[in-house]
């Protein structure tokens, strides 16, 4: 590669020092490699694949339920396998996509967004990594094996309790719970403290840019609202496993208990899936408009209140369940409140489109579906935020509508406009524009046509989570027009999967900042070199790329013999020490294949926490054990970058 | 190629203490995360009573009070090797490093030991009611995150006797594993009056 390529003005001894950080940062090598790898790049890079993966499933399970309900009395899936298909839909999407994906997006770009050569943690990331591939194989492997949850994603007892679902269906959810919030809570610390202690000189915390503010504010919710579904899956668990009685009402238990638990995660989850797309968000309107997002300081005010407001909604989801009328209240009020810093961030982006210069290419056009999309996801939603017409609506398909507008609008319109504007740094090569406004379109086209029908069919009572109706209902042909949109969306997906895997191999080569960004991340090679930045940047303010001098100052003196981070102050980002990271390592892999085994081990006995537990100890100190001061830090003898 | 200006930082430390350092953001985090595990099963705790007229359900005796107080007591001891493995750690005075974390792990070794009776004295099984199954589940929580501090510091402990021991990094670890510690006695004893005093008073 040309050593030269994003650093324009490369210092003397540049060559020398491009060999040596080649060699220090090289990846892992040999016939293990896959199991040792730790670079934030290669296990971003693998997180963001298995996610989509994970995508597509939950995206076939979704057209098996259109087929099913294409028309009354279909006989495609049974009552059985629907509520199978339904749940792990469900789960997929929540647990195994949404914030895994997010993360992942995360995990590859924030380290090169704010000038760093490392994510913090490097082996723990790993270790996240793996607890996520292994989480949706369990499921996938029981929904093969008819034993798949089968109780709704939000698995409410006292259906999911002993007394009604028998065998081992509800035990999976619980498991995949801890298997999915032990691997997005170790991203979260190891996003906030990458985004605290790593940034590049100079980026002090108000020149941060409004993605990385983004990270941080949905990691630290990660941070509060997963240790609530972890609480209330192991509850459910015990109860199932053990005997225990949170759940059961003759023993002094509380099926609501369940309820205020879950939504307590459950509610700030739709946030933590959604701040990230609104930090893509900013970071495309910005680049494809050509100027600085309006109104910074608002912006992140707004994601800010957004956060603490989302950790107060959670009741409005069981606006059904009996509460008292002056709690309702509240919480509807507290629901119509969250639409305040949204408007804020919306009209904000609607004044940088304005006072821009707009230039349509696909990854601004998925934000502007996203526009038009959340928009009328949060309209339903303040329908939705007040209790009588709630009562009317509750699962109902209005619901069904509401709720994908909202995470599909709000979330996955910005994911793919972000995939397509970070696809070059990924891969070294464009996706095609041409097959991009195809996919758009059809997209966009075909979400509408499989959603907006779904209103209707909410207002003129078809509940959720049937699997069949009678053909006196009406229900049919709304039904039917909305399998033949989800056909038209299933087409548009594929086509933006295919220009990617076609992309990745023959695309026009992208060269370090193709679109002319503004961001650190374009002031490197694409895909970047092991070691990310030949000489750390020094950032002078909020756009670096577009208001720092050609020649701007760079850091001299960190180590090209040991994988060594700057670490800079939490605020106003000075140098304040260095520090050096591992290399890499097969521990995080035993570490999880331990845990895994554990994990589903439990399902059938208590002893497999007690024993796993004592074996993990092991695993771990192995893990945190030194290696031999000749080697840490520095790479194994001539792991040359082929081996990538 | 043109000159460039350069900031050069080879001069800063291969370390720093307290909040200067990754591990301690980490070990706050790691904090928020478990506090809000016990936030949230103490919340739990207190919703189920709200369900029953008599707590504990009739019928059912008091928890022992004497050996979580033993308990109490042993932890509150604990802070004193702890603080002075603490200061020692960032004087990178090894030797005292040494034989406070050995004086430290013995006492939590001890506290340990005490739970177990604890356990045995809590007058109530998992499965006979909600009351126990709470009880059960929160003084668990707490031994789980214990026992495995314990065996961290352990590991730590046997770290600081082999030639790795004199790395400044490793003086990081043990002063963070102090910190750590504060946090396991300061979250019991809200768990401790929640557990003991609550079926009494309230």
């Amino acid at each position: 590669m040309n050593v030269m390529e994003g650093t324009p003005y490369a210092l003397p001894g540049a060559t020398r020092e491009h060999e040596e950080l080649t060699r220090t940062w090289a990846p892992a090598s040999g016939l293990l490699r896959w199991f040792r790898q730790v670079d934030h790049l290669i296990i971003g890079r693998r997180f963001i694949i298995t996610a989509f993966i994970w995508f597509a499933l939950g995206g076939l399970l979704a057209g098996l339920m259109r087929l099913q309900l294409a028309v009354p009395e279909n006989t495609v899936l049974s009552n059985d396998q629907y509520n199978q298909v339904f749940t792990v839909h469900g789960i997929t999407m929540m647990f195994l996509f949404a914030v895994p994906i997010m993360e992942a997006m995360a995990v590859f770009i924030i380290p090169l967004m704010i000038g760093t050569r490392a994510l913090a943690f490097p082996r723990a990331n790993a270790y996240a990594y793996y607890m996520l591939l292994f989480g949706g194989m369990m499921v996938y492997t029981a929904l093969f094996l008819n034993m798949a949850p089968d109780a709704g994603w939000f698995n409410y007892p006292p259906l999911s309790g002993p007394a009604f679902s028998a065998g081992k269906r509800v035990d999976i959810w619980a498991e995949l719970v801890n298997f999915t919030e032990i691997s997005a809570l170790t991203v979260a610390v190891e996003i906030i403290v990458t985004i605290f202690r790593q940034r590049a000189p100079g980026m002090s915390i108000n020149r941060m840019p409004l993605y990385v503010w983004a990270m941080l504010v949905t990691s630290f919710m990660i941070v509060f609202a997963m240790p609530a579904v972890m609480v209330a899956s192991n509850f459910i668990g015990l109860d199932r496993l053990v005997g225990t009685h949170f759940f059961n009402a003759a023993e002094g238990g509380d099926a609501l208990l369940w309820q205020h638990l879950f939504w307590f995660f459950g509610h700030p989850e739709v946030y933590i899936i959604f701040i990230p797309a609104l930090g893509m968000v900013s970071s495309i309107v910005s680049v494809f408009c050509r100027r600085p997002v309006f109104g910074y300081t608002a912006m992140v005010l707004s994601l800010v209140a957004t956060a603490f407001i989302g950790f107060g909604l959670w009741v409005h989801d069981m606006f059904a369940t009996g509460l008292p009328q002056s709690g309702e209240s509240f919480f509807t009020a507290a629901s119509m409140m969250i639409a305040i810093p949204s408007g804020v961030q919306i009209f904000c982006w609607i004044a940088t489109i304005w006072l821009g210069k707009p230039s349509f290419r696909p990854p601004f056009l998925f934000v502007v579906g996203f526009i038009a999309i959340f928009v009328i996801g949060g309209l339903s939603g303040v329908m939705v935020a007040s209790v009588p017409l709630d009562l009317q609506l509750h699962d109902t398909f209005f619901v069904v509508a509401h709720l994908h507008y909202v995470l599909i609008g709000g979330s996955l319109f910005p994911l793919l406009g972000a995939v397509f504007y970070w696809f070059p740094k990924m891969t070294g090569r464009m996706m095609n524009e041409r097959a991009g406004h195809v996919s758009f379109w059809l997209v966009f086209a075909g979400f509408n046509l499989t959603f907006f029908p779904m209103h209707k069919l909410g207002l003129i009572g078809m509940p959720r989570r049937i699997y069949t109706y009678l053909p006196e209902t009406g229900w049919g042909p709304l039904n039917l027009l909305s399998t033949a949109g989800a056909g038209v969306l299933a087409l548009g997906m594929l086509v933006y999967f295919g220009n990617a895997l076609v992309s990745m191999r023959r695309g026009a080569l992208a060269g370090a900042d193709p679109w002319g960004g503004a961001t650190l991340e374009w002031a490197t090679a694409s895909p970047p070199p092991a070691y990310k930045f030949l000489h750390l940047p020094v950032v002078h303010g909020r756009e670096p790329l577009w208001e720092g001098p050609e020649n701007a100052p760079v850091v001299t003196g960190v180590s090209t013999k040991k994988r060594e981070v700057l670490i800079t102050r939490t605020l106003d980002a000075e140098p304040d020490h260095l520090y050096v990271y591992p290399g890499p390592t097969v521990w995080p892999f035993l570490a999880a294949v331990t845990t895994g085994s554990m994990l589903v081990a439990g399902l059938f006995t208590p002893w497999a926490f007690a024993i796993g537990t004592a074996a993990l100890l092991v695993f771990m100190t192995g893990w945190f054990w030194p290696t031999t001061k000749k080697k840490e830090g520095e790479a194994p003898p001539n792991e040359g970058a082929a081996a990538a | 190629m043109s000159e460039r200006a350069t900031i050069d930082v080879s001069a800063l430390p291969d370390h720093g203490f307290g909040s200067r350092s990754v591990m301690w953001w980490a070990t706050v985090l790691v904090i928020l995360i478990e506090a809000t595990v016990f936030v949230a099963t103490i919340t739990s705790y207190f919703y189920l009573q709200g369900n029953e007229a008599a707590w504990p359900p009739p019928d059912t005796p008091l928890p022992g009070l004497e050996w979580p107080t033993v308990n109490t007591i042993i932890l509150l001891v604990s802070l004193l090797p702890n603080q002075f493995v603490k200061a020692a750690a960032e004087k990178m005075e090894l030797r005292k490093v040494q034989i406070g974390m050995i004086v430290a792990d013995l006492i939590a070794i001890g506290f340990v030991a005490v739970r177990v009776l604890e356990f045995a004295h809590l007058n109530v099984r998992w499965d006979s009611s909600a009351y126990g199954s709470i009880t059960w589940t929160l003084l668990g929580f707490h031994t789980f995150h214990l026992v495995t501090d314990l065996f961290d510091s352990i590991v730590l402990t046997v770290l600081m006797f082999t030639r790795h021991g004199r790395e400044p990094k490793r003086f990081v670890d043990a002063s963070e594993n102090c910190f750590y510690w504060y946090f396991v006695v300061l979250s019991w004893l809200p768990i401790y009056a929640v557990l003991y005093w609550a079926p009494r008073i309230l």
